[in-house]
């Protein structure tokens, strides 16, 4: 009965995660899981902008903190995992840019490099290892068990300019992909996902200049990203029907 | 016994105390523990994740300090956790042990509790001065953050150090439930699973809100444990129909499973569950001890408790006292280390491992003989 429902209706009473939920793509993804019918607990800095978003879209669960400060970690993922009852899917999205404008590398302050891996990289491997056992215990109850870090094409090509963002990116494609071998034994998929180049505020500032009309609309690089999870899901509900 | 000082959840000279089916001892490394498991078992853990359940604040009628260590609560859903059972201490900190602490001011019902960004009314003294039960105001949500921000784990005046979060957190640690760690968990890590998964040992958990430890009062400390909520996830249900119906030992990780599972089972037995041991969210009351048949687990890890504690107690499920008895003095000569963070026991139930038959029908887990 419920697996059936799962099918028809993959999202219902998903239990998910996103942190960076109030702008650009992760705002995306929080508006259209909470219209799929998901449980959604999302994570952002400004706790004023948190609420506003918190408030338009009832059922949510928002929860303000820094992924790249260590303090907030544990207390993040005591929020997150007690409000939802456990965790299904974890979307690490919250990124920083590194150095604005963007800098030649030679330019970059060692700060805005420190950053830049604290919150793309660090911060994602610890509130990812803190949510870990949630994320197995959906795995092993057939629900899902899913991690997605929020890659770049800078990830894998290197742009001048880029430096602080696409080192930082390219350590979290790396780490995603030797963390799904790993993980893969205990049922937990992790996701490394380029979402493309969307007209998003951190788009902005990197390129001030670039035209909406050639970049995405995140809502259109959420939709894709929801199907690439769900895609995953079904395999641990046929695993988990035997 | 020597109590462990320091947090660490495993040192590499851990020790484990082994009893087998026939009472013999042997010791061993902690590390060493996948050997004493065969292909076919079942490892069943506790996957509760520790609330911070100290807060500290004032009582607000008459302004005084005071600690409010969270004891237990009457459900694990999500939505349902303003209402909580508690202990209230007096002014100081964790680094003055519980049964030294100055009493808290007189608690009436109705009393307002300020603890940092919460705020909780109390609504029931429960039969002593200061075991109450409290409710906290405002959205879930917002009790859920005050919690995880404001609250800190509840600490041990044995330790050299305050407790972070990440201390009482197994690996395994996924729903905030427990009060305190399920710290025989501890001795799991993520690979110690692969390595069972690969020698054929499947593992399973539940979720269990194993409750405070101690009160720093005898009357009280007799009241324990509470009542405790848990979930058993049907996942897990099936895992240890599979495993019983293959003729493998369900090894229970913590006195927490125990509790859990033999309750689930007891309740089967009594014939409230329609005849299967069911899935879902119980509350698991009483002790479990020397009287206590043991109808689903058949060996447990646990840490290494004192004579006299309820955890010890508990292991008179297991093993005759005679048994017992000598595990407690091979303990004490070599020793173990005792509380959260020290060595290890490996019980088996006392002449179940011989023969290895299933102790249960495959279809309904009816037990024979018990």
């Amino acid at each position: 009965m419920t697996q059936n429902i799962r099918r028809q209706q993959p999202l219902r009473d998903l239990k998910v995660a996103i942190t960076g939920g109030t702008s650009g793509l992760g705002l995306a993804l929080v508006q259209q899981f909470a219209e799929a019918g998901a449980a959604v607990a999302f994570v952002a800095r400004d706790a004023a902008r948190l609420a506003r978003v918190a408030a338009s879209l009832p059922g949510t669960h928002g929860f303000p903190g820094d992924v790249a400060e260590k303090a907030d970690i544990y207390p993040l993922a005591i929020a997150i995992a007690g409000a939802l009852g456990g965790l299904d899917v974890l979307i690490n999205n919250a990124s920083d840019l590194g150095p604005v404008p963007l800098a030649l590398l030679a330019d970059t302050e060692c700060e805005d490099l420190e950053r830049a891996l604290a919150t793309n990289l660090v911060g994602p491997f610890r509130l990812t290892k803190a949510l870990l056992g949630a994320l197995a215990a959906s795995a092993r109850e057939g629900r899902g068990g899913i991690v997605v870090n929020i890659s770049s094409d800078a990830a894998v090509t290197p742009y001048p300019g880029w430096g602080a963002y696409g080192a930082s990116k390219a350590a979290l494609h790396h780490l995603s992909r030797i963390w799904q071998l790993e993980l893969v034994e205990a049922g937990i998929h992790v996701l490394s996902h380029d979402p493309g180049d969307m007209d998003t505020p951190l788009h902005a500032l990197a390129v001030p200049d670039a035209d909406p009309a050639l970049l995405k609309s995140p809502d259109d690089s959420a939709r894709e990203l929801i199907a690439a999870i769900a895609a995953v899901l079904p395999h641990s509900l046929v695993s988990s029907a035997r | 016994m020597l109590a462990a000082r320091e947090a660490i959840q495993r040192p590499r000279d851990a020790k484990l105390l082994a009893v087998d089916a026939a009472g013999r001892i042997t010791h061993h490394n902690r590390s060493a523990l996948i050997g004493l498991l065969r292909p076919g078992d079942l490892v069943v853990a506790n996957d509760a994740a520790t609330i911070p359940a100290s807060l500290t604040g004032i009582h607000e009628p008459t302004a005084a300090p005071i600690e409010l260590r969270l004891a237990a609560r009457a459900t694990l859903r999500p939505d349902d956790i303003s209402r909580f059972s508690a202990i209230v201490f007096g002014a100081g900190d964790w680094r003055i042990r519980t049964e030294d602490r100055p009493p808290p001011p007189p608690l009436r019902r109705g009393d307002r509790l300020l603890l940092g960004p919460l705020a909780a009314t109390i609504e029931a003294i429960l039969g002593h001065a200061r075991f109450v039960s409290v409710a906290f105001a405002g959205s879930t949500d917002a009790i859920w953050a005050g919690l995880a921000r404001h609250g800190r784990p509840i600490q041990y005046a044995h330790l050299s150090q305050a407790l972070a979060p990440w201390d009482v957190w197994t690996r395994i640690a996924g729903r905030p439930a427990a009060f305190e760690p399920p710290s025989a968990g501890f001795a799991l890590d993520w690979q110690l699973l692969a390595d069972l998964s690969a020698k054929g040992i499947g593992f399973a958990t539940l979720t269990h809100a194993a409750g405070i430890s101690s009160t720093g009062e005898d009357v009280l400390d007799a009241r324990l444990p509470l009542d405790e909520a848990y979930v058993i996830p049907p996942a897990t249900v099936a895992a240890i129909g599979e495993a019983k119906a293959r003729g493998g030992h369900v090894i229970a990780i913590g006195t927490t499973v125990v509790r859990a599972l033999e309750h689930a089972a007891g309740e089967h037995a009594a014939g409230r569950n329609g005849g299967a041991l069911a899935a879902g969210e119980g509350i698991a009351t009483g002790r479990i001890g020397p009287a206590t048949p043991l109808r689903i687990v058949d060996a447990i890890l646990s840490g290494v408790h004192e004579a006299g504690t309820s955890h010890f107690e508990l292991l008179g499920a297991f093993a005759g006292a005679e048994i017992l008895a000598a595990a407690d003095r091979a303990l004490n000569a070599l020793g173990y280390r005792t509380h959260e963070f020290g060595d290890s026991i490996f019980l088996e139930t006392s002449g179940r491992r011989e023969g290895r038959q299933p102790r249960f029908a495959e279809a309904g887990f009816l037990s024979r003989g018990k």
